[in-house]
């Protein structure tokens, strides 16, 4: 314990105690965004909208808010090195990749069929 | 022989390893969920219209308990602030806020999953009835006088089981009629909460909310569980590191920090999952 200097870390990336004391208040402001999100989410469950694409389509467009928050600040992807994007540019590719080729199967699912004709007991 | 970069970072991609390596492990889970998700997505495009359990096949709605999983949500984007504010302390070099914090991040997750395995027991204890009649029915049942609870292992019935077990009746609970967003009670709501008797003979089907009963339930159980999986072995990480781990802080609090670093970015991902699957599979 007694090598190391007062300041052990800190130094290590660029990070001074200033810097890090002005990313905690960052991360508290992130955190009751994401609490107004999550209350804002179930909020809009019990504003009746006519159209389920409607209450679909802002209940995910909050998700995505809040999870640019928590990737932004809390997995610091507002500043991460270039290799980082790189490798999730390619995941974002693949990830709407397999969600399509999955989707394109729904061609071949039993659509509004007869539910005895599946129902196996 | 020393590990290079565990807390310098490499020439070329400016990076500690650690940190390269565990976004690749997350790129990589980024596509589990993701397969995940779309046959969530596939399944419900594709179930019959109409609402569930008056059509049997029909996507079910609000069935799980809204209050609960927004409580929970809470409590797993607190674990995530708490863990960035522990990785936080350490870099200010306060190893005893950085262990306050871990404690907290621990209490959320195991918090988390407490409540979770509350709502599995409720939908593992709740039943769909439908009589040869056309009637259908949701609610609790009770077979010989017993209450039909999942710890008490091997007692989630259906039909099949009850004959085996020659079972001529059973006694049901139905559940109030479903108020409709918006709405306090449903219409009519005098309902009264009082057991019937129902004769086997007269069931066509009976199962509990679980796995094999509905499409809904096997996407829910199996992505929450993934999901549950997740919290527990990132839990049992931080636990490792806020505790028995944190010797390391002595010897080479750099590469320490970086190990919390690394495991809050994956704690961060689990509450990600989490900020979807909430909406999707509670509200809509």
């Amino acid at each position: 314990m007694s090598d190391h200097s007062k300041d052990p870390v800190a130094h290590a990336d660029g990070h001074d105690h200033h810097d890090i004391a002005s990313h905690v208040r960052t991360y508290l402001v992130v955190f009751g965004a994401l609490l107004v999100g999550t209350v804002i989410t179930v909020g809009m469950y019990y504003v009746h909208f006519d159209s389920m694409a409607v209450t679909i389509a802002i209940a995910l467009f909050i998700a995505s808010i809040k999870a640019f928050l928590v990737a932004g600040y809390f997995m610091h992807l507002m500043s991460e090195k270039k290799v980082i994007y790189s490798m999730l540019a390619v995941t974002v590719v693949f990830f709407f990749a397999l969600g399509a080729l999955t989707l394109w199967s729904s061609s071949d699912m039993p659509r509004n069929t007869q539910a005895k004709a599946l129902y196996v007991p | 022989m020393e590990i290079p970069y565990t807390y310098k970072p490499r020439p070329d991609t400016g990076l500690y390893n650690a940190k390269v390596g565990i976004w690749l492990f997350l790129a990589s889970e980024i596509m589990l969920f993701g397969a995940l998700f779309s046959s969530y997505i596939l399944l419900r495009v594709t179930s019959p219209e109409g609402e569930w359990p008056l059509v049997e096949r029909a996507w079910p709605h609000g069935l799980l308990n809204i209050p609960i999983g927004t409580f929970n949500t809470a409590v797993l984007i607190t674990s995530s602030v708490t863990v960035v504010l522990a990785w936080a302390a350490l870099k200010m070099n306060q190893f005893g806020k950085f262990r306050a914090y871990m404690l907290v991040t621990l209490f959320c997750a195991f918090g988390f999953l407490g409540i979770k395995s509350f709502e599995y027991n409720e939908k593992f204890t709740h039943y769909e009835l439908r009589l040869k009649d056309g009637k259908v029915f949701t609610g609790h049942i009770e077979v010989n006088g017993k209450h039909a609870g999942f710890w008490d292992f091997g007692s989630i019935y259906n039909l099949d089981r009850l004959g085996k077990e020659q079972v001529k009746e059973i006694s049901f609970t139905a559940d109030a009629p479903k108020p409709k967003p918006g709405e306090k009670h449903a219409d009519g709501a005098a309902h009264e909460h009082k057991a019937m008797t129902v004769k086997v003979g007269d069931i066509d089907k009976l199962d509990a909310f679980i796995l094999r009963n509905h499409t809904f339930f096997a996407i829910y159980f199996v992505v929450t569980a993934l999901h549950g999986l997740h919290v527990l072995g990132g839990a049992l990480v931080l636990g490792y590191f806020a505790f028995p781990g944190a010797s390391m802080w002595r010897k080479n609090p750099e590469q320490f920090t970086n190990r919390i670093e690394v495991a809050g970015l994956f704690w961060h991902f689990v509450d990600l999952v989490w900020i979807f699957l909430f909406p999707v599979v509670y509200l809509l």
